[in-house]
C-alpha cells in the first residue's frame, strides 16, 4: 500500500498549484488547531472585550497594549484572533458534518447498489429528489425549524449532504458489483457482510475520498451563508460567515477590514480544499493515469 | 465411477428490465408481454467423480449461467442442480465452498485492493477450515501447488501478470478444497503460451488429485481445441439447450448432430490449408427470440419440415453418445411422427 | 508480364521505428519493422499482447497518439511516400487509399446515426456525390462483403446489429473508397468460430476479388494459417521470422514460432503437456532500452553467449527467413 501512495503522490506532485494549495490547507489546518496559543486574545471571552477598541483600523494599538495587525471588529474583538478562532469553528463544524455525512451516505448508497430491489430503488429515488433541492434551501428550512446552535448546524450540514455522498457511493458501488471478483466472492461463499465490507467498500472508496475533499469545502460554505443570514452560530461565538456579516454594515463607511479579512480567509481555504480535490479526482481516477 | 454433480431438467430465465417507455406505454393502456432471455431449458447432465466435462457453444447458448447455476450464482429457474444429492442452495453463506468458480478475465476477478495472500486465505478463514494462524501455511502451500513463489502473498494483482494472476485465481478455489471446479474460459484471456502454461497446470492439478480427492471439474470454452485437449465428455449447447454429449474421442470423430459437425468444420486449424473454409451459413439468432422447433434449423443444411415445429430430444444414438436431431431419430419429414 | 512485375507492392513499410517513453526508459514499441504486401495479398502480422503489432498498424497510418512517435521508417502505399505526410495529406489518404478495421467495430460507429448515414458521410469525406449516391455506394458495399438484404441494415442503428454484422459493415465502409490496402487489426477476436469463418472467407474473396491488400493483425495462428499468404511473427517490436504462411506454420525456424506453434492444444495429443515457454522481458541496455542483441534470448531453450550479439537473418528459401543465431532444422 506504502507503493501505491508514494505513486499517488508521484502523480499528484504533477501539479504545483495542487501542492501549494495542499500547503495551504495544512497551513490552515494548523493554525486552526493552533488558535488558542497563537491567538492574540480570545474572543469569545465577552469579559476581555472593551467597546473602546471597537473598529479600531489594521496595525493600531488597542487597550490591551498589543498591535491589531488586521484592527478590530465593532464587538472591540482582534480580528486576528476572532479569524482563527472562527476558521477552527468553521472546520470543526464542517469536518465533522463531512465525516458524518460520509458515513450515513456511503452506507447508504452501498447497501442500496449492493442489495438493491425495492430497497435500493427507494433510497436512491429519496436521493435523487434530496439533489434535486438546493442544499442551501434544505439547511435553511432544517436550522429554521431546529433552532440555532452548533448541534443543529451540524445536523443541517449532514442533512443537505449526505446525499451527494449517497449518489457517488451507490455509482461507484453499482459498477464494482457487477465486476467478477464480487462475483468470485460471493461464489465462494463469503458472507453478504463480509463482500460489503472487505471488497466492495474499498473499493468505492477511491471518488468518495475526492467528494469529501469537495463537500468540506462546500460545508464551509454553506455554514458561513448560514451565519452570514444569521441563522447559524450565535453572536458570541462568531464563525467566518458571521464575522464577514458583522462588518457587511461598515463596508461602506470605510471600515472595510471588519467583511475583507473573514471573506478572504473563506475564500482561499475554499479554493485551496477544492484544488486539493480536483488533483486527487486525477491522482485517483484511473483513466487520468499514464 | 460415482456421480458427484447431477443437473436435471434444469432452466434458467431472466427477466429483461423493462424499459421507461414500455412501462409509461402499458400505464396508457398498450401493454406488453414481459420479455424474458430463456438463457438454458431443460438440461439434464451429470458429472461423475474425478471426469472432466466440457461445456462448448457461441456465445448466448447458456454454458455460463449453466455454469453459475453449479456454482449457486444463479438459482435455477426451473429443474435442479444437485452436488453429492443435495441442491445446490445459492445465497446463504452457509452454503458448502466444495463447488469453486474460475472466472475467464483474472485482471477483473481478483479485488484490486487486497494482497493476493488474503485472497487465497479468506475463504479458508471465514469457512473455518483452517485457522487463522494456521492460514499462513495453507497459502504457502496452495502458491506452490500452483507454481507460485510463496513469498510473493503481500503483492496486489496489478503487480502480476495475466499468466500468474490466473494462478493466483486458481489458489484461491484450490485453497478450499473443492469436489467440483467450474472453469469459466480459463485460458479465453490469455496469450497462447501462457495459456499452455495454465493448461498444463490444470493437468498436472488433475493428475495429483486423481488418487485422493480428485479434482473434478466442469471445463466451459468457445475453444474446441482446448476442450478436446482436456476434457473426458464433452457437451454442445446451442441457444440455451444441450445438443449433443458425447465422450471427447466420439465427439471429435464422428459428431452426430449437425451443429457440432458444422461448428468443427469452421474451426480454423493450423494447417489445414489455405482458403478452406466450411463457415455456418446465417446468423446466431438472438436468445431473446430463438426459432421455433428445433433452434438450429434455420442454419441447418438438413433441416425439414418437423425442425420447425418440433423441438428434438436429447436422445442416445450411440454407446455414450446423445444427440438431440430428429435426423437420428425418426427423421426431419413428418411433423406427427415420434 | 514485366510491367506487373516492376509494379510496386499495394503497402510497403521499411524500417519503421515507433517509440513510447516508459518508467524504465524508452519503449521501442516498433523496432525496425519492415515488410511489402502485394495487391490481392493477405499479410498475417502474428504477435502476443505487447509485441508491437497493433502499435505497427497504428504507425503506418499516422495514428500514433503522443508521447508515442513514429521516430524512423517509410512507409509507401502503391509506391508513394506517405509517411511523413501531414495531418491533413495523410486524412485525405486514410480511408480512402488506405482503411482500418478494429476488433470492436462498435468503437469507430457512432452509437445514435443510422449505418447508411455514417457510411454514405464516409463516402462523402472523399467523393464530392449526391447523398442519394452516396447511399446507393454504401448499399453495394453491403452487398460485396454478403450483408443479405442491405437497404435494411442501411436503416439500422449500430446496436441492432450482431457483431458479426458490425464488422462486416466495418469491412464493407473499409472497401467503400477501393482502398490499395486495408489495415486489419484482431477483427475477428470478438466473433464466434460460426461467424469467424464467414468473415475469413468473405474477406478472402475480396482480396482475390478487388486487389485489395490486407494486413491482418491477430494473435491467432490457425486463423491466418488458413487466410494468410504471407507471415510475419512478431516479438518485442521485431519482425523475427516470416515467410509463406504455409512454410513458417509447417516448418516454424525461430525458437519462438516454435513455441508458438507448439502452444496449440490441437497439434497434441489430448491430456499431453504442452510445451511451454520460461517467462522473462526482452534484455535492457544501460540506457533502459532494448540492447541489440536477440530480445528472444532470456526465455529462449537455444540461447548461447553468442545471442547477445545482433542475430543474423537467416534464409531458408522461397523468401522464408529467420533472425536468429541458432535456428530450428527442418523436421524431416
Amino acid at each position: 500500500m506504502s507503493g501505491a501512495i508514494a505513486e499517488g503522490w508521484r502523480e499528484y506532485r504533477r501539479s504545483p498549484v495542487a501542492v501549494v494549495a495542499l500547503l495551504v490547507v495544512l497551513a490552515i489546518v494548523a493554525l486552526a488547531l493552533l488558535a488558542p496559543w497563537i491567538a492574540p486574545q480570545d474572543p469569545y471571552d465577552q469579559a476581555g472585550l472593551d467597546l473602546f477598541d471597537a473598529r479600531l483600523p489594521p496595525g493600531e494599538v488597542g487597550s490591551g497594549g498589543y498591535v491589531h495587525w488586521l484592527g478590530t471588529d465593532n464587538a472591540g474583538r482582534d480580528l486576528l484572533s476572532a479569524i482563527l478562532y472562527g476558521l477552527r469553528l468553521s472546520l470543526m463544524i464542517s469536518v465533522s458534518a463531512g465525516t458524518v455525512a460520509l458515513v450515513l451516505g456511503t452506507a447508504i448508497g452501498l447497501s442500496a447498489a449492493y442489495y438493491g430491489g425495492w430497497f435500493g430503488a427507494l433510497a436512491m429515488r429519496v436521493v435523487d429528489l434530496q439533489l434535486s433541492l438546493p442544499a442551501i434551501l434544505l439547511a435553511l428550512v432544517l436550522v429554521a425549524m431546529l433552532g440555532q446552535g452548533v448541534p443543529q448546524l451540524m445536523a443541517a450540514l449532514v442533512a443537505a449532504q449526505y446525499a451527494y455522498f449517497a449518489r457517488t457511493a451507490y455509482g461507484a458501488a453499482s459498477a464494482e458489483r457487477r465486476k467478477d471478483y464480487i462475483e468470485a466472492a460471493l461464489s465462494t461463499p463469503l458472507s453478504g457482510r463480509r463482500v460489503l465490507l472487505r471488497h466492495l467498500l474499498p473499493n468505492t472508496l477511491p471518488p468518495l475520498i475526492v467528494v469529501v475533499t469537495v463537500q468540506i469545502a462546500t460545508a464551509i460554505s454553506l455554514e458561513a451563508t448560514l451565519s452570514f443570514l444569521g441563522l447559524g452560530l450565535p453572536i458570541t461565538r462568531p464563525s467566518l460567515g458571521l464575522l464577514i456579516s458583522n462588518g457587511f454594515q461598515f463596508l461602506l463607511s470605510g471600515r472595510y477590514w471588519i467583511s475583507v479579512y473573514p471573506g478572504i480567509t473563506l475564500m482561499v481555504t475554499v479554493l485551496a480544499i477544492n484544488l486539493v480535490g480536483d488533483q486527487l479526482r486525477q491522482v485517483l481516477n484511473p483513466k487520468h493515469r499514464r | 465411477m460415482s456421480e458427484l454433480l447431477r443437473i436435471e431438467r434444469a432452466s434458467k430465465r431472466f427477466r429483461q428490465p423493462v424499459p421507461l417507455g414500455d412501462r409509461l406505454a402499458a400505464w396508457l393502456g398498450r401493454p406488453r408481454p414481459p420479455r424474458a432471455v430463456q438463457a438454458v431449458t431443460d438440461v439434464s447432465l451429470t458429472v461423475a467423480r474425478g471426469e472432466v466435462v466440457g461445456l462448448v457453444g457461441e456465445s448466448g447458448c447458456g454454458k455460463s449461467t449453466l455454469g453459475r447455476m453449479v456454482a449457486g450464482i444463479y438459482t435455477p429457474s426451473e429443474g435442479a442442480v444437485l452436488f453429492e444429492g443435495a441442491p445446490v442452495m445459492p445465497g446463504g453463506h452457509k452454503r458448502s465452498p466444495r463447488v469453486q468458480m474460475i472466472h475467464q478475465d483474472p485482471f477483473a476477478s481478483l479485488d484490486p485492493r487486497m494482497k493476493v495472500g488474503e485472497t487465497v486465505a479468506e475463504g479458508p478463514v471465514a469457512h473455518g477450515i483452517v485457522s487463522r494462524a494456521g492460514a499462513d501455511a495453507l497459502v504457502a502451500e496452495t502458491l506452490r501447488r500452483v507454481g507460485l513463489d510463496p513469498a510473493l502473498r503481500n503483492r496486489y494483482p496489478h503487480q502480476f501478470s495475466g499468466g500468474q494472476r490466473q494462478r493466483v485465481a486458481i489458489a484461491r478455489a484450490l485453497a478450499l478444497n473443492p469436489a467440483l471446479l467450474v472453469l469459466d474460459e480459463p485460458v479465453a484471456s490469455l496469450d497462447v503460451s501462457i495459456q499452455a502454461q495454465v493448461l498444463n497446470l490444470f493437468m498436472d492439478l488433475r493428475e495429483a488429485a486423481a488418487g485422493g480427492s480428485g479434482l473434478t471439474s466442469l471445463f466451459i470454452s468457445h475453444d474446441l481445441g482446448v476442450v478436446r485437449h482436456v476434457s473426458d465428455r464433452v457437451a454442445i449447447m446451442y441457444l440455451g439447450r444441450i445438443v449433443e454429449l458425447a465422450p471427447t474421442r466420439t465427439l471429435y470423430a464422428a459428431p452426430a448432430h449437425p451443429y457440432t459437425r458444422a461448428l468443427l468444420d469452421s474451426v480454423p486449424r493450423l494447417g489445414q490449408g489455405r482458403g478452406v473454409f466450411h463457415p455456418i451459413a446465417g446468423e446466431l439468432p438472438s436468445p431473446l427470440a430463438p426459432p421455433p422447433g428445433c433452434h438450429f434449423h434455420p442454419r441447418c443444411p438438413h433441416a425439414g419440415p418437423r425442425c420447425r415445429v418440433e423441438a428434438p430430444a436429447l436422445l442416445p444414438v450411440a454407446p455414450g453418445q446423445s444427440a438431440a436431431c430428429h435426423l437420428h431419430h425418426g427423421g426431419t419429414a413428418a411433423a406427427a411422427t415420434a | 508480364m514485366s510491367t506487373l512485375k516492376e509494379a510496386p507492392p499495394a503497402l510497403e513499410v521499411r524500417g519503421l521505428r515507433t517509440q513510447f517513453p516508459g518508467r524504465q526508459g524508452l519503449v521501442r514499441a516498433v523496432d525496425g519493422v519492415s515488410f511489402a504486401i502485394r495487391r490481392g495479398e493477405i499479410l498475417g502480422l502474428v504477435g502476443e499482447s505487447g509485441s508491437g503489432k497493433s502499435v505497427t498498424g497504428f504507425s503506418i497510418l499516422g495514428l500514433v497518439e503522443p508521447p508515442g512517435k513514429v521516430v524512423a521508417g517509410e512507409v509507401l502505399l502503391a509506391g508513394r511516400r506517405i509517411s511523413g505526410l501531414d495531418g491533413a495529406a495523410m486524412r485525405r489518404i486514410r480511408g480512402a487509399e488506405v482503411a482500418m478495421v478494429f476488433q470492436d467495430p462498435l468503437m469507430t460507429l457512432n452509437p445514435v446515426l443510422r449505418i447508411g448515414t455514417q457510411m454514405a458521410a464516409a463516402v462523402r469525406a472523399h467523393d464530392r456525390v449526391s447523398r442519394a449516391a452516396a447511399w446507393d455506394r454504401a448499399e453495394q458495399a453491403l452487398t460485396t462483403v454478403g450483408i443479405p438484404s442491405p437497404r435494411a441494415r442501411l436503416d439500422a442503428y449500430p446496436h441492432q446489429l450482431s457483431g458479426g454484422m458490425r464488422q462486416r459493415v466495418a469491412i464493407a465502409t473499409a472497401l467503400l473508397h477501393r482502398p490499395k490496402a486495408i489495415i486489419a487489426d484482431e477483427p475477428t477476436t470478438a466473433l464466434d468460430v460460426s461467424i469467424q469463418g464467414q468473415i475469413l472467407a468473405e474477406v478472402r474473396r475480396l482480396a482475390d476479388e478487388t486487389g485489395t491488400a490486407f494486413l491482418w493483425i491477430t494473435h491467432d495462428l490457425a486463423v491466418v494459417s488458413s487466410l494468410a499468404d504471407a507471415l510475419c511473427v512478431m516479438y518485442a517490436g521485431r519482425v523475427v521470422e516470416r515467410g509463406p504462411a504455409d512454410a513458417v506454420i509447417a516448418a516454424p525456424r525461430h525458437p519462438y514460432t516454435v513455441a508458438l506453434v507448439g502452444s496449440v492444444p490441437s497439434g497434441h495429443a489430448p491430456g499431453a503437456r504442452l510445451p511451454q515457454l520460461a517467462a522473462g522481458l526482452p534484455p535492457r541496455g544501460a540506457d533502459g532500452a532494448p540492447d541489440s542483441g536477440c530480445p528472444f534470448r532470456t526465455r529462449c531453450p537455444r540461447a548461447t553467449e553468442v545471442c547477445a550479439a545482433p542475430p543474423p537473418e537467416r534464409d531458408f528459401g522461397a523468401g522464408h527467413t529467420a533472425l536468429c543465431h541458432h535456428p530450428v532444422e527442418a523436421a524431416a
